[in-house]
């Protein structure tokens, strides 16, 4: 008996207008699974992480989180099933704390959004939850720090703690190594690695070094449409691929 | 019921009439917001302005309301220009309260200044003797006043609409108001388009301003007194759409007339109702292309 | 070796500097401060009791608005809405219900609420420009409504509501000619609005509305239904709006068409652009400069009053957009790091 996959993107497309930015796409996440969506700029692959998260509604095809449609379904609702994103420009709050911002992140999980009194640092929930969280992250010393103030590399981090904190079934990451130091890089690929093992996980990616360690099965995306998806050894030895890519390392 | 035909038809003129100097003012603003987004509640200070230049010509007895008009409009394009140039330059770079309450401010200035020079009471420009009567058929009269303005602003509305099919300003204006980044990408000088149509837009304001002291009287509080209607318009037309603002000017001017007279008891209620209705309806305006 | 009493510490350390990034908008002594300065100056007012009184009922209206433009980014150039609805709803229940004061706040609070609550889930699904114009559209509707004629029996149209009577507070202090009574009442009103606004900016309901203005995309993402949220903003800045509409009514004794009117959503935003949005003291400052200002300057030149208010809100925008609370976080920081050097 197989339990329905985390993700399943069904035949998804998306025009906008005359433009044909998603044709025909369709994905499998299974649970547990670490699945690579790769591709040259523009390929489509935001957009299509956009139509899972719920920022855009896809035009044909159907969308399903852990077997439940979610292809009409409010982007918030789906964070209540369990998604959580990450953007390609770090999506935080800029002129909050990190610590508030984490606070956030808790405070949502546990439907405090809703309460009008009381002291937000009073509750435990939101401040024991958020001081463990920005421990394990090494983020401690930045807690009263505005992320205007931070710099990029650091957001990023913050970003990936503030997923985190909700703890989510499956998780979008999209190129979350952009911009990113090489040191910085290596930290993000063990923090990656160290995620617990029931967690879903949809990374968009050029990084290829990190693709390859991370992931299992790689999709290509290319003007839309997938090119060839398959396991890690597939798709290296895959010439087409390498067509695409002009040598697998061009991110320094 | 030939008068209830009467009653109808002056209605309708009435409500057209108001309508066409709505749209005239309404042009410079929906370019405005629809093009550079920019929340400027001065526009409708600047057809106050031209009001008001061209009652101070009349007055001075060397004009008649024909010479003064294009004076009048001349004068407000040049103030417009100015303050495009200056003022505006600091409303450009705030976001979008900071416009509010930047624009709001200007038209308080406008407003202390008409009073200054103008003083508190209502003036209208005075119209020659043909324009005072009316077209009768029977029973049925129609102010030649009012005609007037329907046929100078349809004709305007003609202008403007060939100028913006035809030429090749008029090209750029519509990539503009289309799109503007994709415009300034294939080559538009946007700024400058802007600022042309800006001053262009004041002008026009200032010809509804100039023609319709009748029966939109001169005062200093002009310039908030028809801020709210003209936004309506500019609202339910959909930003940067001069065909929306023409036809959501017709439609508002309609109701608004027809409200007053056969529903005294809600007063302008009906028409604000019917707004908030159509907003709620379409956000984007009523009559917005659904373009990017 | 770290024993558990050690490690008892250490977490106690790390949970005080995760909650020392959360302490910005607890309540502190500073707090009192306005009203101990407000209490004070009652026995210097002689005369200008009324202009007192008047300015806390900017006070608490600028809070109410400060509320929903500058803590939820709402920009609502209608608040006078809620303003009005309360005013109206004081007066109509001290002609027809009850003359007791208390009462006839709650009764206005609830108009304002309730006001919130059909215009915003209608208003708040809506961003940009449109929302700028919905908000004025559906304050002028409503201010043409109650100038209607049909409605005249019960708004009074053009005349207004007059003629009501206002009980003793608390069966006690009645209210004179001197307008004694009405300050301090206007006081504790005051006092009750901006300790409920700052309990709700503390609250965790409080930091989701900032987030909501930070990034309202985030804030979906992270599973929170913005527009409920902000409808609910909505409904409690409207009730705070309805409770100052409602204490204008009952201090005043009077309510016309110009308490739907824009001018007070205008002023009460070049109050706020005075001395500075999201911070509530910046509503208080800023009224009090307003309000005194323009009661002395229009007496004497009402028009060039109104110049000076334009050519303020230019300079204002252009040089200090965070009014006079921002120029003193400025001046606080750039002391602070000359120290730091």
């Amino acid at each position: 008996m197989s339990e329905a996959p985390a993700l399943a993107i069904e035949n998804v497309s998306k025009n906008f207008g005359g433009l044909r930015v998603a044709r025909d796409v369709s994905l499998n996440l299974p649970v547990g699974a670490r699945h690579a969506l790769i591709g040259p700029n523009g390929a489509g692959k935001t957009t299509l992480v956009h139509m899972v998260s719920g920022l855009l509604p896809p035009s044909a095809g159907t969308l399903r989180l852990g077997g439940v449609d979610i292809t009409h379904m409010a982007a918030e609702r789906r964070v209540g099933l369990g998604l959580a994103r990450t953007f390609q420009i770090s999506s935080l709050f800029p002129h909050l704390t990190v610590a508030e911002n984490i606070g956030l992140a808790f405070e949502a999980k546990h439907g405090l959004d809703r309460r009008i009194w009381g002291n937000t640092a009073k509750h435990a929930e939101i401040v024991d939850g958020a001081a463990a969280l920005l421990q394990k992250l090494g983020l401690l010393e930045l807690a009263a720090r505005r992320i205007v103030d931070l710099p990029y590399g650091q957001r990023r981090l913050v970003e990936i703690a503030l997923v985190l904190a909700l703890e989510p079934k499956t998780l979008l990451l999209d190129e979350p190594a952009a911009g990113l130091a090489a040191a910085e890089r290596g930290a993000l690929l063990d923090l990656l690695l160290r995620m617990p093992e029931g967690l879903s996980i949809l990374v968009i990616e050029h990084d290829m070094s990190l693709v390859f360690r991370l992931a299992q099965r790689i999709t290509v995306l290319v003007e839309g449409a997938i090119l060839i998806e398959g396991t890690v050894g597939e798709i290296r030895a895959d010439p087409r691929v390498r067509d695409i890519y002009l040598g697998s390392r061009h991110h320094g | 019921m030939l008068k209830l035909a009467a009653t109808f038809v002056a209605l309708l003129v009435d409500g057209v009439a108001y309508a066409m100097i709505l749209f005239l003012m309404s042009v410079g603003l929906t370019i405005t917001l629809g093009v550079m987004r920019i929340a400027n509640l001065a526009h409708c200070a600047f057809a106050m302005i031209g009001g008001y230049m061209a009652f101070a010509l009349v007055s001075s007895g060397y004009f008649s309301l024909f010479t003064a008009l294009p004076l009048a409009v001349a004068g407000t394009m040049i103030l417009g220009a100015l303050a495009e140039r200056s003022v505006y330059r600091w409303v450009y770079t705030t976001g979008q309260l900071g416009q509010i309450l930047m624009t709001l401010g200007l038209v308080f200035i406008v407003v202390a200044t008409g009073n200054l020079f103008f003083g508190s009471n209502l003036h209208a420009i005075g119209l020659p003797d043909w324009l005072n009567g009316s077209f009768s058929w029977d029973a049925i009269a129609i102010s030649a006043y009012r005609t007037f303005i329907i046929a100078v602003s349809v004709a305007i509305a003609l202008v403007c609409w060939a100028i913006l099919e035809f030429t090749d300003f008029g090209a750029r204006l519509r990539a503009a108001v289309d799109n503007p980044r994709m415009a300034r990408c294939i080559g538009i000088d946007v700024p400058r388009v802007f600022s042309i149509t800006f001053s262009v837009g004041c002008g026009l304001a200032a010809a509804a301003g100039v023609l319709g002291t009748q029966i939109m009287p001169l005062e200093p509080w002009y310039a908030f007194e028809y801020l709210v209607p003209l936004l309506m318009v500019v609202a339910v037309g959909g930003l940067g759409s001069l065909k929306g603002s023409f036809y959501a000017a017709l439609m508002l001017g309609i109701i608004d007339t027809f409200g007053r007279y056969y529903l005294p008891a809600a007063g302008a209620f009906v028409i604000y109702l019917a707004v908030v209705a159509l907003l709620l309806w379409r956000p984007q305006g009523v009559f917005a292309r659904a373009s990017a | 070796m770290t024993t558990p009493a050690d490690q008892q510490v250490a977490d106690r350390q790390v949970i005080e500097t995760t909650r020392a990034g959360f302490s910005r908008h607890v309540f502190s002594w500073l707090d009192l401060l306005p009203f101990v300065f407000a209490a004070l100056v009652y026995f210097f007012l002689g005369r200008y009791l009324a202009l007192g009184t008047q300015v806390m009922i900017q006070i608490a209206f600028a809070l109410s608005l400060d509320l929903a433009l500058g803590y939820g980014g709402i920009d609502s150039l209608g608040h006078v809405a809620f303003f009005g609805m309360g005013a109206y709803a004081a007066g109509l229940f001290a002609l027809y219900v009850s003359s007791e004061p208390i009462s006839g706040l709650a009764a206005a609070a609830v108009l304002g609420a309730i006001t919130g609550l059909i215009t915003g889930p209608l208003v708040l699904r809506t961003r940009g420009l449109t929302l700028v114009m919905l908000t004025l559209a559906v304050a002028t509707m409503l201010q043409e409504l109650a100038n209607a004629s049909a409605m005249k029996p019960i708004t009074g149209g053009a005349d207004g509501l007059f003629g009501f009577k206002i009980a003793p507070v608390f069966g006690v202090f009645s209210f004179d000619l001197r307008g004694h009574t009405g300050y301090w009442y206007a006081l504790g009103v005051v006092a009750f609005v901006f300790f409920t606004c700052k309990a709700v900016v503390n609250s965790p309901f409080g930091l989701a509305i900032r987030g909501i203005r930070e990034n309202p995309v985030r804030m979906r993402m992270l599973g929170v239904n913005v527009t409920a949220r902000l409808v609910t903003l909505y409904c409690i800045s409207g009730a705070l709006a309805g409770i100052a509409g409602g204490l204008s009514a009952q201090v005043t004794k009077l309510v016309g068409l110009d308490s739907l009117g824009f001018l007070l959503s205008g002023n009460a935003l070049v109050m706020l652009i005075l001395g500075g949005t999201g911070n509530l003291y910046g509503a208080i400052i800023g009224a009090i400069i307003f309000v005194v200002l323009s009661d002395r300057a229009a007496a004497i030149d009402p028009f060039n009053w109104l110049f000076a208010i334009g050519a303020v809100l230019v300079l204002a925008v252009r040089f200090a957009p965070q009014g006079v609370v921002g120029l003193i976080e400025q001046a606080w920081r750039r002391q602070r790091m000359r120290r730091a050097r």
